[in-house]
């Protein structure tokens, strides 16, 4: 190759290195991106005053008496739609039984929106369910159902020819004339007043219980059962690893069946985390029966499993990359050879077998297919240590799954499921920068 | 236990030159001794008697076996796949290759030296005391003493007494090989073994080291590998010529270097080839 051309081609080689590497950046931009802000509505956002009456009532924080004024301005300021409906009530009884039967069904509808927006009305008996005592805490969604009261959305499908449109006609419309009139002008003009929203600062969404599956609260029985699966499986697969690791290193040598038995440990790496989900139904619960249904303990031994061959290889690799003049050393000291390889061989070969470790645990902490059949369910309490023998837990790659697809409200607590979307990500994320930090530290040490 | 060695009691060093050597008690015996990798002898049928207390130096072109017959006397050619031993190797009369020898006990009494520099990724004090150690020394205040000694033995205690908790790796290579050799006589051994000790060290540092085996000579019997000639003749008392596996020579090494039986030895040594 001439001079030139191997300039060329070093150069559009370089690009193309640059270019692969920019791509990378971009896609983790418009990857995280999205990630984090909307995670962060989870975290921050506009609370209402029925957000900070849930937190008085629920959790007992916040300043009673400043709530209780602000209860109080609220109501003032409720108060005249509550005077509509009621007037409207009463016109309506007197009214006759066509016209009555004609505003039925559309007044329910309205009454039913205004306790979603405002909770119930005052004087009410207090509901069963914790979602219908608070009106919205949030007021993004407060603004959804508030356009809901004010507009009735329809589809037009008066032109064949074309898929239908959304139409969104004034539901004032239906009431005009009615003593029920006043009530949109009023709730379009003083929503601010009725719910009093002001930015709030939520930190406590990662350890609070949810209620009411999630429709209040926050993530906590996730993330802890999200910590104790990913602990749990590392305190089953690390030893296990790391003794399988030493073992193929340096003692195994290189026979056809240890070989094998290294092709096999990479083709395990391969499997489809549902077939270990899979087999840890079948093997875990229902052969080893280590616990009567779903169980922690169950989910902990499959993720294990699935990161095993994860943590043997990486930690092979650490082992072996160790230089041979140390073992030597210490063998000519006198040292056995599990001496030498406790003293000096995993010592100098931590680096890596951390780093594998840590990324392992990040891996685990994510996977959701193994733990669908072993340990995971949508809705349950914290559990302490040793109810993990038994007992099934929450957790976040799970819940986030759940809350997307199968919840009964799905548009109502998206904010939930980003912020548990935003809150496995910082998780990996942090265990991955753990691991690059305690490496370099490590073989900083190591170094010299 | 280690035995405490008073410096000013001293044995007097045995005198240098004049076939002295040659004449003193055998401590390894090599008869017919071959080391095999695979089938291919890398030692074949070498016979030679290393004297108590002196230097023995082996010389050689590359890969004609000095390293594998040095790595033999304390076994840690058993490190190597494929790689056997016939003849006979003795160690004061015991067989080094019978089956019932204790390999931790025999290596305890033998210490190593490698061609590079190799201190584990620890701090210096741990470095000398990882012999000790594993032997069964617990107490902090014996294996400072021990590591004190060792250091002080080994020409690097001045250097390093103000820094004993720094990792070894941020010593220069003279220094790394000279705490190598603190690390090895920190078991106590009879014999120290030294596997080019200084090839990979700049001039100075290797007089240094040349310096230490000159100090260490009598207490110490020392068997050096060598591809320096000059160095092999500066330092050793007797010197054993290797070409392809076979021991060409044995001798008193002012005989071996200016008077020498066989003329092969007498090519290799004037720089006809090697």
């Amino acid at each position: 190759m001439d001079p030139g051309s191997r300039k060329t081609f070093d150069r559009s080689f370089t690009a193309v290195g640059y270019f692969s590497i920019a791509l990378m950046a971009a896609a983790l931009v418009v990857l995280l991106m999205p990630i984090f802000a909307k995670g962060s509505g989870a975290f921050v956002f506009r609370g209402t005053v029925e957000n900070r009456r849930l937190m008085l009532e629920k959790f007992g924080r916040g300043d009673r008496a400043a709530i209780e004024a602000e209860k109080a301005a609220a109501a003032a300021a409720r108060a005249p739609v509550y005077e509509a409906i009621a007037r409207f009530e009463a016109a309506l009884d007197t009214a006759d039984a066509e016209d009555r039967r004609g505003y039925r069904s559309d007044f329910r509808e309205v009454r039913e929106l205004v306790a979603e927006l405002l909770g119930p009305a005052p004087g009410r008996q207090t509901p069963v369910l914790i979602r219908d005592q608070y009106g919205q805490t949030r007021w993004d969604r407060a603004s959804v159902v508030l356009h809901r009261i004010l507009y009735v959305e329809d589809y037009d499908y008066s032109d064949a020819t074309k898929m239908g449109v959304k139409v969104a006609t004034p539901r004032v419309e239906r009431f005009r004339g009615t003593a029920l009139e006043p009530l949109f002008g009023v709730l379009e003009r003083d929503a601010r007043a009725m719910l009093r929203p002001r930015t709030t600062f939520y930190w406590r969404f990662l350890f609070d219980q949810s209620f009411d599956a999630h429709i209040f609260g926050g993530i906590w029985p996730e993330l802890l059962g999200t910590f104790y699966l990913a602990v749990g499986a590392m305190l089953f697969a690390v030893p296990l690893g790391i003794v399988a690791a030493i073992y193929l290193a340096e003692y195994a040598g290189e026979s056809a069946f240890v070989s094998m038995l290294r092709t096999c440990i990479s083709s395990l790496a391969g499997v489809p985390s549902i077939v270990f989900g899979l087999f840890g139904l079948a093997f875990f619960i229902n052969t080893l029966r280590v616990s009567p249904s779903k169980s922690v303990l169950a989910g902990s031994l499959t993720l294990a499993l699935l990161i095993l061959p994860t943590v043997i290889r990486a930690s092979e690799e650490a082992i072996k990359s160790v230089p041979v003049a140390y073992k030597e050393a210490a063998m000519s000291l006198g040292a056995s050879r599990w001496r030498s390889i406790v003293t000096v061989i995993l010592p100098a070969a931590l680096p890596g077998v951390l780093t594998s470790v840590i990324i392992s645990m990040g891996r685990a902490a994510g996977e959701t297919a193994p733990i669908i059949f072993t340990a995971a369910v949508s809705v349950g309490k914290p559990l302490a240590i040793w109810q993990t023998l038994s007992q099934p837990t929450p957790a976040l790659p799970w819940n986030i799954y759940n809350l997307a697809t199968e919840h009964e409200a799905v548009d109502e607590i998206r904010h939930v499921q980003y912020g548990m979307v935003l809150t496995l990500v910082v998780l990996v994320l942090l265990l991955n920068l753990a691991a690059i930090v305690l490496r370099a530290r490590v073989s900083k040490k190591l170094r010299g | 236990m280690h035995a405490r060695i008073n410096l000013a009691e001293q044995p007097a060093r045995p005198p240098r030159g004049g076939n002295a050597a040659a004449g003193a008690r055998t401590l390894i015996a090599a008869r017919e001794f071959s080391v095999f990798y695979g089938s291919k002898a890398a030692v074949d049928k070498a016979s030679l008697d290393i004297p108590a207390g002196f230097v023995t130096a082996i010389i050689g072109p590359s890969g004609c076996g000095k390293s594998t017959f040095l790595r033999a006397i304390n076994r840690m050619n058993d490190l190597i796949p494929g790689c056997s031993a016939t003849g006979g190797l003795s160690l004061d009369g015991q067989e080094i290759y019978a089956p019932e020898v204790d390999v931790v006990a025999l290596r305890k009494m033998i210490g190593m030296v490698f061609q590079k520099p190799n201190p584990f990724p620890k701090s210096i004090f741990d470095n000398v005391a990882f012999g000790p150690r594993i032997h069964g020394t617990g107490d902090r205040s014996s294996l400072g003493e021990i590591v004190e000694r060792s250091l002080r033995r080994a020409a690097l205690w001045d250097e390093v007494k103000d820094r004993l908790g720094d990792n070894a790796l941020g010593l220069s290579g003279g220094q790394q090989q000279r705490l190598c050799i603190a690390r090895a006589i920190a078991v106590n051994p009879r014999i120290l073994l030294m596997d080019e000790p200084a090839s990979a060290l700049d001039p100075r540092s290797t007089a240094r080291i040349e310096d230490l085996i000159g100090e260490l000579r009598g207490d110490y019997t020392i068997v050096i590998v060598t591809h320096n000639m000059q160095q092999a003749a500066r330092v050793s008392d007797m010197t054993a010529y290797f070409y392809e596996g076979r021991l060409i020579e044995f001798g008193d090494t002012g005989e071996v270097f200016t008077k020498p039986k066989e003329k092969h030895t007498e090519d290799y040594i004037t720089g006809r080839f090697g």
